[in-house]
């Protein structure tokens, strides 16, 4: 695409796209930080991905202000429109990822508290992939490519399996032994962030595939996330 | 010395040249005038509105000659006008991308600046000879020959004035073509128009040499169209070379007169001409 | 027009030399299946002298919807439209081929009267014009083109058609003054009013609000807004927000090219074709 005859114009939408990557990359950097201070027991590194959040969040008011002002000021219509949309959407889902490791930060302060619980390996596999989920989906919106957005939009399935298997395995656990409660609750509520995490990735691959080809990326998303139907039988007849 | 400084300097040679042919222009006019009003102002006299053109030696005044203008004048523009008026519509707006039009134009050009003596000559040709006297139509022809290429030439330009969206917004309501020109285009022009008439008139109320091929002169009232009349300019021309003195100052208070009234046809055309550009 | 499987393809891949053309014959364009088009222009090609300024356009729009033209100075919109009422048959010059058919007859026909051509298809131009006449006849001129009323009916008509353009109450007290003592919109508003008043079926406006302020323009689009329950109305305009505020269809236009025709809404948010989309968010024209 040409660049537009108002040169200023330009530059505004770059520096958006500019602040998008930024706030993407620092998103990512907390996600393998708070699955880092999850799996070594590092409180300080933990402390440091809960305090950096701020950071995202006033990146999150930057994109807003700057695509409110692009949206009242130049008129955007057609590719430029869907540019400011999409930023602002995107930007709403990286807030919310931020959080989300965040929170699994805070849960890692409070688990380097207690014994360790068997199942955390699929923590740490879990987060693998949605960091994989989450850079795939950021190269892909830099480089404006559907194919790989719409990779990780099928990916999210992967992501929700291995939930729903750890939330068994938990129920499992804590049925087994009452002292494993406290580790694996916080364990299920880490899985289920980053399993959000997971659903904001898949988002901002929709918003990708309405900003390069305008229309909403059809067809209803493969749904794995099984857990709310899901229910444990304790082997020696707990329920009824 | 400064650049801006021998800006100055050559600017005001400029000016004070300029000015010095402005002035020696002017002079002259303001000398033609002078002697107009010094010679005719002292002959004025209610006479001159009363009586006949005297013989030598008798007074008299010009009233046979006013009455004989003002009648060949008002002919020759009722038939010239509106021959002009249609002329200038032809050109203006039905003869686009006729191969007629830029030759009539051309052709018109030439007959505004013709020397008026060539047109007396034609009109004493076609009409004084083949009828074997002069007379008051001969000259109100003479006249109006004189009238239709001023006319054609302001009705053309006025028309042209007329901005196209006036006449494709017309067009547009499913209007004919005449009604377009007759109803939206003349009204548009119509003040325009009408100075050019003015102008017209204004001209040849001051023509001398049609008239002496054409009109004559009579020294007595006649209202007769097809004898010869008294008009002011042909008045002017024998009483101005006759050798009597009071026939001389009565020419001057003819001319004094008809600078006059040429005056005021030009003015009041000129304040028409600047309305109408104003709603153009 | 362009086939909707196209738009799933990113629009980039799009050839910019030859954009595929438009052709609105096809069936499943006319948003209400079954009902003919009001308007449906087939090969059109207008010259000017030897340079052809349309290429064969084809499209078709409905009765009481507006379609708005928008493309860069010389595209051929405004042509367009002067092809649709014959107005350019003014100059001997000009002349167009191809058919132009309103409800489904072909009004480029040799045989179709003109004048009942332009009492059907009215028109407002970019600059006003109102006749240098008192603001009554202005409204009055084209009735009586085509009716001789009663004096009490023709008040009726003028004040209707006064009253239609969001006019009469800021003139009713002043029907005999000059139309040109009107400021610049009310000029325009009682051109539009002029227009209507011989109840044509088509509107044409060509850029009617490009020399007026925008309080001024806002209430023209306003009006237009309010005609099209009634007309067929058929705008040219520069201004693209215009034409994405007021119209229901778009057509963009490119060197005599109509190069792409879609819902409003689609060509301001997802164009097909990249030179549409280029020229919608300001990067030439």
């Amino acid at each position: 695409m040409p660049e537009h005859i108002v040169k200023a114009y330009d530059e505004q939408l770059k520096r958006l796209a500019g602040t998008i990557a930024r706030m993407g990359g620092l998103a990512e950097a907390q996600i393998a930080d708070a699955i880092e201070a999850l799996v070594k027991r590092n409180t300080a590194l933990a402390s440091t991905t809960v305090e950096s959040d701020a950071k995202v969040d006033e990146l999150e008011r930057d994109i807003d202000n700057q695509a409110i002002q692009l949206l009242a000021l130049r008129q955007p219509v057609a590719g430029d429109l869907r540019r400011i949309v999409a930023a602002l959407r995107i930007a709403s889902d990286l807030e919310r990822i931020a959080d989300y490791a965040a929170n699994v930060a805070k849960r890692a302060v409070a688990l380097a508290q207690v014994a360790p619980v068997r199942p955390l390996h699929a923590v740490p596999r879990m987060g693998k992939v949605v960091r994989e989920m989450v850079k795939d989906v950021l190269d892909a919106y830099a480089n404006r490519d559907v194919d790989k957005a719409i990779a990780v939009w099928n990916r999210d399935e992967e992501l929700d399996d291995m939930h729903s298997s750890l939330f068994r395995e938990l129920l499992t656990y804590m049925m087994e032994d009452p002292r494993n409660i406290t580790a694996s609750t916080h364990l299920l509520f880490i899985a289920k962030n980053i399993e959000r995490i997971g659903d904001h990735a898949t988002n901002i691959a929709e918003t990708i595939h309405f900003l390069v080809v305008g229309t909403p990326l059809k067809g209803s998303r493969p749904k794995g996330d099984m857990t709310s139907f899901a229910v444990v039988q304790p082997k020696d007849g707990g329920a009824r | 010395m400064t650049l801006y400084a021998r800006r100055r300097i050559r600017n005001a040679i400029a000016l004070a040249l300029s000015g010095a042919a402005m002035v020696f222009g002017v002079a002259w006019l303001a000398a033609i005038l002078w002697a107009l009003l010094a010679n005719g102002v002292s002959a004025l006299s209610i006479a001159m509105f009363t009586q006949m053109t005297p013989p030598p030696g008798s007074a008299g005044g010009l009233l046979n000659a006013i009455y004989g203008s003002a009648v060949m004048t008002v002919i020759a523009t009722l038939i010239g006008a509106p021959v002009g008026v249609f002329a200038g519509t032809y050109l203006a707006e039905y003869g686009e991308g006729s191969r007629l039009v830029p030759v009539i134009r051309f052709v018109n050009d030439i007959l505004l600046s013709a020397p008026s003596i060539i047109v007396g000559l034609f009109v004493y040709e076609i009409m004084v000879v083949q009828v074997g006297h002069f007379s008051a139509w001969a000259g109100a022809t003479a006249l109006a020959l004189i009238v239709i290429p001023v006319v054609v030439r302001t009705t053309e330009d006025m028309l042209r004035l007329v901005p196209n969206s006036l006449r494709e917004a017309t067009a547009a309501l499913g209007t004919p073509r005449w009604k377009i020109v007759t109803h939206v285009l003349y009204r548009a022009a119509l003040q325009g128009m009408v100075t050019g008439a003015m102008l017209a008139v204004a001209r040849i109320s001051g023509e001398t040499a049609p008239l002496l091929f054409t009109a004559l002169n009579n020294q007595f009232w006649s209202t007769d169209l097809d004898a010869p009349m008294a008009n002011l300019p042909v008045v002017i021309f024998q009483f101005a070379l006759s050798p009597y003195e009071d026939w001389q100052k009565l020419a001057w208070s003819g001319a004094l007169l008809i600078t006059f009234v040429i005056l005021i046809l030009n003015v009041v055309a000129r304040a028409l001409a600047s309305r109408s550009k104003k709603l153009v | 027009m362009i086939d909707k499987t196209m738009s799933a393809e990113p629009a980039r891949t799009a050839d910019p030399i030859r954009p595929p053309v438009s052709v609105a014959t096809a069936p499943t364009e006319t948003p209400a299946p079954g009902a003919r088009p009001k308007v449906e222009i087939r090969d059109l090609r207008f010259f000017y002298k030897s340079f052809e300024a349309l290429k064969g356009v084809s499209l078709a729009f409905d009765d009481k919807s507006v379609t708005a033209f928008i493309g860069p100075s010389g595209c051929g919109k405004s042509t367009l439209l002067r092809v649709m009422n014959r107005i350019y048959e003014l100059y001997p010059e000009q002349r167009a081929t191809g058919e132009v058919l309103i409800d489904g007859r072909d009004m480029l026909a040799p045989d179709q009267d003109l004048n009942l051509l332009r009492a059907k298809v009215g028109m407002v131009f970019q600059k006003p014009t109102p006749f240098p006449m008192s603001i009554y006849d202005n409204i009055a001129f084209g009735i009586r083109l085509y009716e001789k009323l009663p004096k009490g009916e023709m008040d009726g008509r003028v004040e209707a058609a006064l009253d239609q353009a969001a006019l009469w109450d800021e003139v009713k007290d002043k029907l005999g003054q000059n139309g040109l003592s009107l400021s610049g919109g009310q000029q325009q508003r009682l051109c539009i009013a002029r227009a209507i008043a011989v109840q044509p079926e088509i509107l044409l406006l060509d850029e009617p609000a490009s020399a007026l302020d925008p309080i001024t323009t806002s209430k023209i689009e306003e009006l237009i807004g309010e005609l099209k329950s009634r007309y067929c109305i058929a705008i040219v305009t520069h201004n693209m927000q215009q034409a994405a505020r007021i119209s229901d269809r778009t057509a963009f236009m490119y060197l005599g090219e109509l190069i792409e025709f879609d819902d409003t809404a689609t060509i301001f948010t997802h164009p097909s074709n990249k030179m549409t989309e280029e020229y919608v968010t300001g990067r030439f024209g």
